[in-house]
């Protein structure tokens, strides 16, 4: 990339105006310029995957994922409308109810993005039912604990361990409402050469990928989003950009 | 047994341990072995130097896959809700009885496996069902009798007695039993072609003037979303690529739809004409035809008119005496998935990977199979190509409408005389084509299958076209007696079992749709629960990230559109705050069976469940 002539792009989100680089994402353009748009799927480091589709945003009226729509000069980009707010809220909410999230004893709590992303957007309880469904824990590994009871199959640990470790840990198995993470070996984490110190061990946004022993280490006041709602970090680069 | 490496291993060098041919790999295991057992997705993976969840991946998203052992026979009773009003429930039952296995469930002799399946194509000749890959149309609880004993007794399927059906049905590669009930032929598709006419005219232009043509019949996709095929080829020739691809949608599963089952049968030289045509137009030399595992049954004779056309110098090298000009055709086998009709989750199938879509931009004009610029169209359109280029653009466009020119090719079905497949110009009306069909009585039309909409007596005056009711071509028509309800649940079933579950609103929503649509059925429902369903299902349209996901609100908001009425007849009527879907029995069911004693409350019996 370095050498090579990089085209600036000029458009809107919400009416203010936003320059970025030809190639780029709404997502990544808008994080360059401070703006948050919120978004679970998308990791930085990692190929755009438009899974969660809570970073739908409108361009020129019509709904895209964020993460995954390349910016082009000109283009009207929507993102804070009530409607957008409500859409991602309930989205949120879908990946709620559609596993079985305990915030109150989960070690991930306060560094959860899922949480985060829910208290910032004000949601207090799902419009949706719980589905309360039966999944699996696969304590098989020595060191890292997978609770699928919290996976919102965002594909992070899929793509770290590809992209990033160069392994095959991780990928997506069966279809539709039984579509889930599976693993590479029969016989569960364990038996596949995941080691703990992979990117993909630290790549989970919720508590489904868990390093062992190492749960409440940091105390309440102090965890992640304890202090700041999610978001926070990309809105304070506003001073930097303009 | 099933998971003797051998087997698996030779399987994979017949496909040149190439990982992009896994599908064709693991349709082979599945037929040899019964099962994709845990020990072949090892050897699998180590034969194609790729790993083990990689396999298991494609192994376990397509339903006519197993890990578990299937019986030699798997018969797949197909539950459409053509099906299903046509006597599916019968069927079953009496394969319930002769076998003494639900559904699910293999008998003991590990001979018969019982299973549903959505739509086969068959829906004007229903109830119909799958043995293996043979089909069997209006099936009768008697047939139900005759094929479990005939195949207990012989465990051969060439032993059924069946009928042959007409026209290239009963050809000697088929042998089907399976009818065209081609009712109205048109002036396209189904008129009669010389095979290489089309192909002789195209290679005397040259490409670039090809394209102008099909511009100027303005042709539109036939699949349903009708994107202008001329401006599709521009943009996949104009786009950089090192090889470019020819592809054919034949993975018509659209519920209620089997007007592609009829043209591959009688006019399956025409696509592959129209196949060709495409390939010299955008600088292609290789081609695939995603014919849908369903319609298994024509694979060999398919492969044969490729062999004859190959033979003709129709295909390979120098086609036609134009020098430098090759182009072949291969055909992929799908596995049941109805996502595979998505243009991107089909070429992620034809790359051996589950079907999930792709991400777009970049659209498959672009980067498309495995990559390269792509061009994508259904069966009819390359039909229509073949036909324009015969015929020049002012014989198309001077058919069907202004935004719709040339004609359309419908599949009806469901509560009419004549179900069946129609040619008709564009713009008829929904009248006009419920009159060809012998509906006298019908209370609502499903218009483009699951996906698209159902509309009621008010809205019949409309015209069948893109401007204004937009299909791929499936007519199911309702009569007064059916439930609109019934009807939109099927629908959401559907879509629950056939979301790949790649983004969020369609791998959830539908099933929160259906929940909530269920309690309407069971008179459980709120009147907050409309406002529920018409917000969800908005969102389920607007965030979801395919052409699945887009369409599978479409039942309950079509349904609330046109027979509102309908949900507010069911909404509860006492008035009770509570939720009355929700049995406290039931919900502490479990617990009290950890306790050990029942609820006094809540009237659970002791030990729970």
């Amino acid at each position: 990339m370095g050498d090579k002539v990089t085209f600036t792009v000029a458009f809107t989100i919400d009416g203010k105006d936003v320059q970025g680089e030809q190639g780029q994402t709404i997502l990544q353009a808008a994080a360059l310029s401070g703006i948050y748009i919120p978004h679970l799927c998308a990791m930085k480091g990692l190929t755009p995957w438009g899974s969660c589709r809570v970073c739908t945003v409108l361009v020129n009226g019509r709904p895209q994922a964020a993460c995954t729509m390349p910016i082009t000069d000109g283009m009207v980009v929507e993102s804070e409308t009530a409607e957008l707010k409500d859409l991602r809220s309930s989205l949120v909410e879908m990946l709620f109810v559609e596993g079985n999230h305990y915030c109150m004893f989960c070690e991930k709590s306060g560094n959860c993005e899922l949480q985060a992303t829910a208290y910032r957007m004000g949601i207090l309880s799902p419009r949706h039912h719980y589905m309360f469904p039966t999944r699996k824990v696969d304590a098989s590994h020595p060191d890292v604990m997978l609770d699928f009871n919290r996976c919102i199959l965002c594909a992070r640990c899929i793509r770290a361990s590809q992209e990033q470790d160069g392994k095959h840990v991780f990928q997506f198995i069966q279809r539709g409402a039984h579509k889930r993470i599976g693993v590479n070996a029969a016989n569960g984490a364990g038996g596949t050469n995941l080691s703990v110190t992979d990117k993909a061990a630290e790549s989970c946004p919720v508590g489904c990928i868990v390093k062992k022993r190492v749960g409440f280490a940091v105390p309440v006041g102090q965890r992640m989003y304890d202090q700041k709602p999610i978001g926070s970090e990309i809105e304070s680069r506003k001073a930097v950009t303009r | 047994m099933a998971d003797n490496s051998d087997v698996s291993r030779q399987i994979c060098e017949k496909f040149g341990n190439d990982k992009g041919r896994l599908m064709d790999i693991l349709l082979s295991v599945q037929a040899e072995a019964g099962c994709i057992a845990s020990g072949a997705l090892d050897d699998i993976a180590k034969s194609l130097s790729i790993s083990r969840v990689e396999v298991e991946s494609a192994a376990t998203f397509y339903a006519f896959f197993s890990r578990e052992p299937r019986g030699r026979f798997v018969i797949r009773l197909c539950n459409d809700i053509i099906d299903q009003i046509k006597g599916m429930d019968r069927i079953a039952a009496a394969f319930r009885a002769e076998l003494g296995i639900d559904f699910g469930q293999t008998t003991a002799d590990g001979l018969f496996t019982l299973e549903y399946t959505p739509c086969i194509g068959m829906c004007d000749q229903a109830p119909a069902l799958l043995i293996n890959h043979k089909v069997v149309t209006r099936v009768s609880t008697d047939m139900v009798h005759e094929i479990v004993q005939t195949l207990r007794a012989t465990k051969n399927l060439e032993q059924l007695k069946l009928t042959l059906g007409d026209g290239n049905n009963g050809h000697p590669l088929v042998r089907s039993m399976v009818v065209n009930n081609l009712r109205e032929p048109g002036a396209v598709v189904f008129a009669p072609a010389t095979p290489g006419v089309a192909l002789q005219r195209a290679l005397s232009e040259q490409p670039v003037e090809l394209i102008k043509i099909v511009k100027a019949s303005r042709l539109r996709g036939r699949g349903g979303a009708g994107f202008p095929t001329g401006m599709k080829w521009e943009f996949t020739r104009g786009a950089a690529g090192e090889r470019k691809f020819v592809v054919c949608n034949a993975d018509e599963g659209e519920p209620g739809t089997f007007k592609d089952r009829v043209i591959l049968t009688e006019a399956a030289g025409l696509m592959f004409e129209g196949m060709t045509i495409a390939g010299y137009a955008i600088g292609a030399s290789e081609g695939i035809v995603y014919l849908r595992g369903e319609y298994a049954y024509l694979l060999q004779f398919l492969e044969e008119i490729l062999a004859k056309r190959r033979a003709a110098g129709l295909l390979g090298r120098d086609i036609l005496g134009k020098s430098g000009f090759k182009f072949d055709i291969r055909i992929q086998l799908g596995a049941g998935a109805y996502v595979c009709g998505e243009e991107t989750a089909l070429l992620s199938s034809c790359e051996g990977k589950a079907g999930d879509p792709k991400t777009r931009p970049p659209f498959p004009a672009q980067k498309g199979y495995l990559g390269m610029p792509t061009v994508i169209n259904n069966v009819e359109t390359y039909c229509a190509v073949a036909r324009i280029i015969e015929n020049g653009p002012g014989w198309f466009t001077s058919m069907g409408t202004p935004g719709s020119a040339g004609t359309k090719v419908f599949s009806v079905s469901g509560d009419c005389g004549s179900p069946g497949v129609y040619e008709l110009p564009f713009g008829i009306t929904v009248n006009d084509l419920l009159a060809r069909v012998g509906a006298t009585d019908a209370q609502a039309v499903q218009i483009g299958g699951a996906s698209g909409r159902m509309i009621g007596p008010a809205e019949f005056g409309r015209k069948l076209c893109f401007d204004d009711l937009a299909t791929g071509g499936s007519v199911m028509v309702f009569g007064a007696q059916r439930d609109v309800l019934a009807i939109a649940n099927a629908f959401m079933e559907f879509f629950v079992e056939e979301s790949c579950g790649y983004c969020t609103p369609c791998r959830v929503g539908t099933s929160l749709l259906r929940e909530r649509l269920g309690r309407f059925l069971a008179g459980n429902a709120d009147l907050a629960d409309i406002d529920y369903l018409e917000k969800t299902g908005k969102s389920v349209k607007t965030a979801s990230r395919c052409g699945l996901g887009q369409t599978a609100a479409n039942p309950v908001l079509g349904t609330i559109q046109s027979f509102r009425k309908e949900y507010e007849r069911r909404v509860k009527s006492n008035g009770s705050v509570f939720l009355s879907s929700f049995d406290p029995s039931k919900a502490v069911a479990v617990a009290a069976g950890m306790a050990g004693h029942g609820s006094q409350y809540f009237g659970t019996q002791k030990g729970g469940v």
